[in-house]
């Protein structure tokens, strides 16, 4: 069976008592900390959209950082040539920007599996890179583009210097909040996607794809719809980044950073629903500590993930399902 | 008429250097079925490996004695030994799990290398650019152009020529097709499939040190220089088809053709070009030019 197919009472048992968590940190927590949180949230509903090629319909693109530095840049485009500041104007045009450039992408790559999926996904990443980095005059080249802090709901929650507000407060507090709302209602709906009919479909695709074709599935549809909503949920996360972070560069194109992508959802564990986003909260973790506490951090992510490759390749989640009933059993008299 | 050489010949060079990475990636996907995303970190190891060997009989004379060219092999065997290791310990294990898993452990040796590099070479460039000057230059019509450009050219189509006979005309070429095109078969023949593995990757990871080691003198050695030249080394490969060393070859021509063309005309998109002109290959002919579906 499964591990996806436990009962949703179960998860909900799990998820309230951690939303609440989540609610209340803010209080308990030093800003720095919120603020972290913040990055590994945004991280993953990339994740998470990464994982409906990777884990459920058996595509492995290696240049998700094509809609993640889409939806970054759509925002800095928002502010540089339309001079808005609403979060919600931001949020759309990551949106709009990032589904449009995944169903052009998604029309030529899904024709593919394989290597050839992961090689073709990354060349299209790759030109939107050399793109943003060669083209200064509308891109800012290396040097990036400034994104403000944005106002949100419909400018009524604002950044106020009156009224006792910085920076740091308003990310770690107000926006937190915000991103945790996206996040949570970004989490629902990828669960009722992948328990549809359609996310079904998907998995018999990665199963067989002679069989769900024989049995009248659309496979080159499916995918390219699986393609579409993966990438509008990566192009999401980096809209919502992008105000975290105060500027884009061209990094986030670069196709290490879909390495990044992928190394979370491994992290933690691409068969199981939860495992993308525990995997990148804990990369975020890792990767900050391991920046603050040596300048040879890029080792010590490359231990950790061969040590995972090799040792866990089930990541952290499919790791601890698998424990689980022998530890019940053990517990049990 | 001399620019048109001097285009010509900064193709050559591109692809003669081109041709060395690629082709190594190349093998080690024809035999091994294995994208190594750690690849262009073994070009920057011959690389560093070079200028660090060169540099210490150098040590802080002027001028360069003709002999220390005999030194710049030294960079490729490194890379050809570490290879030698890598493979049996990291990747052997993995041949029996899913292909996600393979592009995963290569990428964290990249990784690992890229701060092993910094770890022994440090954060700064390594340079011997005194090699580079001792061969003095050439005229051409009106122009001047350096004669270790013309070195590196020698070195890949003798490269080219090398690895050619070696595939085709020995009898370890012989059972290398044969594990490529079969692996089952091979070893039902008796071939010792591990050990052709090792060799094929050793080989390639050669070739990529060799790539380094005769860059160096011209470019220096500095961090990142592999990272960028593997996704080239992509472009190359997937224009030509995976696994196959013609392939690699002509795309790496094309490739250094078009880079000298999009430098001299086009240079906002040239980099864009490139990577366009791999996805469109890759649309057409999913398998290269010379690939076997």
């Amino acid at each position: 069976m499964s591990p996806l197919a436990g009962p949703p009472r179960r998860v909900i048992a799990w998820a309230i008592p951690l939303v609440i968590a989540l609610a209340v940190l803010p209080f308990a927590a030093p800003p720095y900390q919120t603020v972290l949180l913040s990055y590994g949230l945004v991280f993953a509903i990339a994740a998470l959209g990464f994982n409906l090629l990777l884990g459920y319909t058996g595509l492995l693109s290696f240049g998700h950082s094509a809609y993640f530095g889409v939806g970054a840049y759509a925002v800095a485009f928002v502010v540089k040539y339309l001079k808005l500041e609403s979060m919600e104007a931001f949020l759309l045009a990551g949106v709009l920007a990032s589904a449009f450039v995944a169903a052009l992408f998604g029309v030529l790559c899904v024709r593919y599996t394989k290597i050839f999926f992961g090689i073709l996904t990354l060349a299209l990443s790759q030109v939107l890179w050399s793109l943003a980095f060669k083209f200064f005059w509308v891109t800012g080249g290396t040097d990036g583009l400034r994104v403000p802090t944005p106002t949100l709901l419909g400018g009524t929650v604002k950044m106020t210097a009156a009224g006792g507000q910085d920076k740091l407060g308003f990310l770690s507090h107000r926006y937190y909040y915000y991103v945790l709302a996206v996040f949570v209602i970004c989490v629902a709906v990828m669960w009722v996607i992948v328990h549809s009919p359609f996310g079904k479909a998907l998995q018999a695709i990665r199963d067989n794809e002679t069989r769900a074709e024989f049995v009248g599935v659309q496979v080159w549809h499916y995918r390219w719809v699986a393609f579409l909503i993966s990438g509008i949920y990566t192009g999401l996360a980096g809209a919502l980044w992008v105000p975290l972070n105060g500027l884009t560069t061209p990094d986030i194109l670069y196709w290490q950073f879909s390495g990044k992508i992928v190394f979370f959802t491994v992290l933690g564990g691409f068969q199981t629903f939860f495992g993308p986003i525990i995997g990148a909260v804990i990369y975020n973790y890792l990767e900050t500590y391991a920046v603050g506490h040596t300048v040879y951090w890029q080792m010590v992510l490359g231990v950790v993930l061969v040590v995972l490759v090799l040792a866990l390749p089930a990541g952290i989640v499919g790791t601890a399902m698998r424990l689980m009933p022998r530890w019940r059993r053990a517990a049990a008299p | 008429m001399d620019t048109l050489l001097i285009h010509i010949l900064n193709s050559l060079l591109y692809a003669s250097v081109m041709f060395l990475i690629a082709g190594g990636l190349s093998l080690i996907y024809g035999v091994m079925r294995i994208v190594n995303l750690a690849h262009g970190n073994l070009y920057a190891f011959g690389a560093y490996v070079t200028a660090w060997a060169i540099g210490a009989v150098l040590g802080d004379a002027p001028r360069a004695s003709v002999a220390l060219y005999a030194l710049l092999p030294v960079g490729a065997l490194a890379a050809g030994a570490l290879g030698a290791v890598l493979e049996p310990t990291l990747l052997r294990p993995l041949y029996k799990r899913a292909e996600e898993y393979q592009l995963l452990i290569t990428f964290g040796l990249l990784l690992i290398l890229e701060d092993l590099m910094r770890l022994i070479w440090g954060p700064y460039p390594l340079s011997i650019s005194a090699l580079y000057e001792a061969l003095g230059s050439l005229h051409i019509g009106e122009s001047i152009y350096p004669t270790y450009n013309l070195v590196v050219i020698v070195v890949g189509a003798a490269a080219a020529a090398g690895i050619w006979a070696f595939v085709y005309r020995t009898q370890f070429g012989v059972v290398l097709r044969a594990t490529s095109q079969n692996m089952r078969m091979a070893s039902a023949l008796g071939v010792n499939v591990n050990r052709v593995y090792v060799q094929a990757f050793s080989i390639g990871c050669f070739m990529a040190g060799l790539a380094g080691a005769v860059v160096v003198p011209q470019q220096g050695a500095v961090l990142g220089m592999g990272v960028d030249a593997l996704i080239l080394a992509f472009v190359v490969v997937v224009i030509g088809g995976l696994g196959s060393l013609e392939g690699a070859l002509v795309g790496a021509v094309l490739v250094g053709a078009v880079r000298e063309l999009g430098i001299t005309f086009f240079p906002e998109i040239e980099l864009a070009v490139l990577y366009l002109m791999a996805a469109v290959v890759l649309l057409i002919r999913p398998a290269g030019l010379f690939g076997r579906a």
